[in-house]
């Protein structure tokens, strides 16, 4: 598999929404409008995008099975795997941590566009997802890792960005009073993963 | 949220009144998943089959309560400035906990779940329930909440996974029993007769937000109250 394969599979066919449900709760929450949605999506891509690598590395050299081989041979037959949740969350809430204090001393331009969505991408489920996708599929560089988690970044922005923009005119409709709000944007996002199950089975 | 200051109360009975509302409030009106909007991620994907949202339904039960009793015994020793990592902290062990027991038991579903099981960690009614409830109140309320809040995901999980299996493969399944088809292979369309097919695009990731939907749809065509502007 090469890098452009994988993040246009991330992007179309696997994306976070559409084909597994990750990051829903924000993206039920943050999207009544499309400037909101873009700051949440940006902070996703930027937050995967320094994450997984982060997690691949420890995956690699600590926690699978023969990853601690560096440290000498007798720690060959050491398997650490059952540690992975605790230790990819912990690596989740520091970096997002970490990430907005530097953001917040270097690039005050940035952090005011991001900055309130930080701490709520702690506990974004795309995030967590990405970290144990990369840990199933068994990525084999560090460079394809990263690029799937820039692939599944877009993929969540375009995805928040689109029901945002619906959302802002679907105001002006005449949807069902019981339907209004939460219920359409459920339908609406049923109906966008089914336009996107079209993009199954593209292959570069 | 009034009954917090309430629940707190020390002499009551085991089962009060307002302990009681703790559990079914949930159920309905406060839904975490048609009204609160948590912890739709898992919800949605896991809905294939019914026995992953048991499955899924036990897991999180056991989290919640777990996690909101211990959150609830330790929450005057958490200091506020680092609650969130505290508490991702005993959502994980618990998650580990329910993981390794899932790989050893049910190893076939554990499979099928596979990143879903890992996800519990983030689900936002647990974290939601630990901020909102379990920081502020007596370790029993916090069970029965964590109970409350448990089940009323747990009901539209298997509620949405009866949906899709029932109509997409024809069939119910229950953990340790397996898949068991109720429609006769006699009366599927085949190349020789037969005029029942099964309507696949339940099976597709996309039906469950749709199914959800309705649901949401039929409470707030009940309950006037929580219909939204917009």
């Amino acid at each position: 598999m090469d890098t452009l394969s994988i993040i246009v599979k991330a992007i179309f066919s696997e994306n976070m929404i559409f084909a597994y449900f990750l990051g829903m709760c924000s993206y039920l929450a943050v999207s009544k409008t499309v400037k909101t949605a873009a700051g949440l999506g940006m902070a996703v891509i930027f937050v995967l995008v320094v994450t997984v690598p982060i997690n691949y590395l420890l995956e690699n050299f600590v926690l699978k099975q023969g990853a601690l081989v560096w440290l000498g041979d007798e720690f060959a037959g050491y398997d650490l795997s059952f540690l992975s949740f605790i230790m990819f969350i912990a690596v989740i809430a520091s970096i997002v941590q970490l990430v907005e204090m530097i953001v917040e001393k270097f690039a005050p331009a940035l952090y005011g566009a991001l900055g309130i969505f930080l701490p709520l991408i702690a506990v974004n489920c795309s995030i967590l997802g990405g970290a144990l996708f990369m840990q199933e599929r068994q990525y084999s560089t560090i460079g394809e890792a990263t690029a799937f988690a820039f692939g599944s970044g877009i993929g969540w922005f375009l995805a928040i960005v689109a029901i945002a923009a619906i959302r802002e005119k679907i105001r002006y409709s005449n949807v069902p009073a019981p339907l209004r709000g939460l219920g359409i944007t459920f339908i609406i996002t049923g109906l966008m993963g089914i336009a996107f199950m079209a993009f199954m089975g593209i292959e570069f | 949220m009034s009954e917090m200051q309430t629940a707190m109360k020390s002499k009551e009975p085991l089962f009060s009144k307002k302990n009681k509302k703790l559990i079914t409030d949930p159920l309905s009106d406060n839904n975490p998943i048609t009204i609160q909007v948590l912890g739709i991620c898992s919800a949605l994907a896991i809905t294939v089959q019914t026995q992953q949202a048991i499955i899924m339904f036990v897991s999180v039960l056991f989290v919640m309560v777990m996690g909101n009793l211990t959150i609830s015994v330790m929450r005057s020793l958490i200091p506020s400035r680092i609650r969130i990592i505290v508490q991702l902290v005993v959502v994980a062990s618990l998650v580990i906990i329910v993981d390794q027991t899932l790989k050893a038991f049910q190893p076939d579903i554990a499979e099928k779940l596979s990143v879903f099981v890992g996800l519990i960690i983030t689900n936002c009614i647990i974290m939601g329930r630990f901020e909102a409830f379990a920081m502020a109140n007596k370790p029993w309320p916090s069970i029965m909440d964590a109970v409350g809040n448990a089940v009323g995901y747990g009901w539209i999980l298997i509620a949405v996974s009866l949906v899709r299996e029932v109509f997409g493969s024809g069939a119910i399944s229950i953990p340790g029993a397996g898949q068991m088809k109720f429609i006769p292979e006699a009366w599927l369309m085949t190349g020789e007769g037969g005029f029942y097919l099964h309507n696949n695009m339940m099976i597709l990731p996309p039906m469950a937000l749709v199914v959800v939907g309705v649901i949401i749809w039929v409470q707030r065509m009940r309950n006037k109250a929580l219909i939204e502007d917009h």
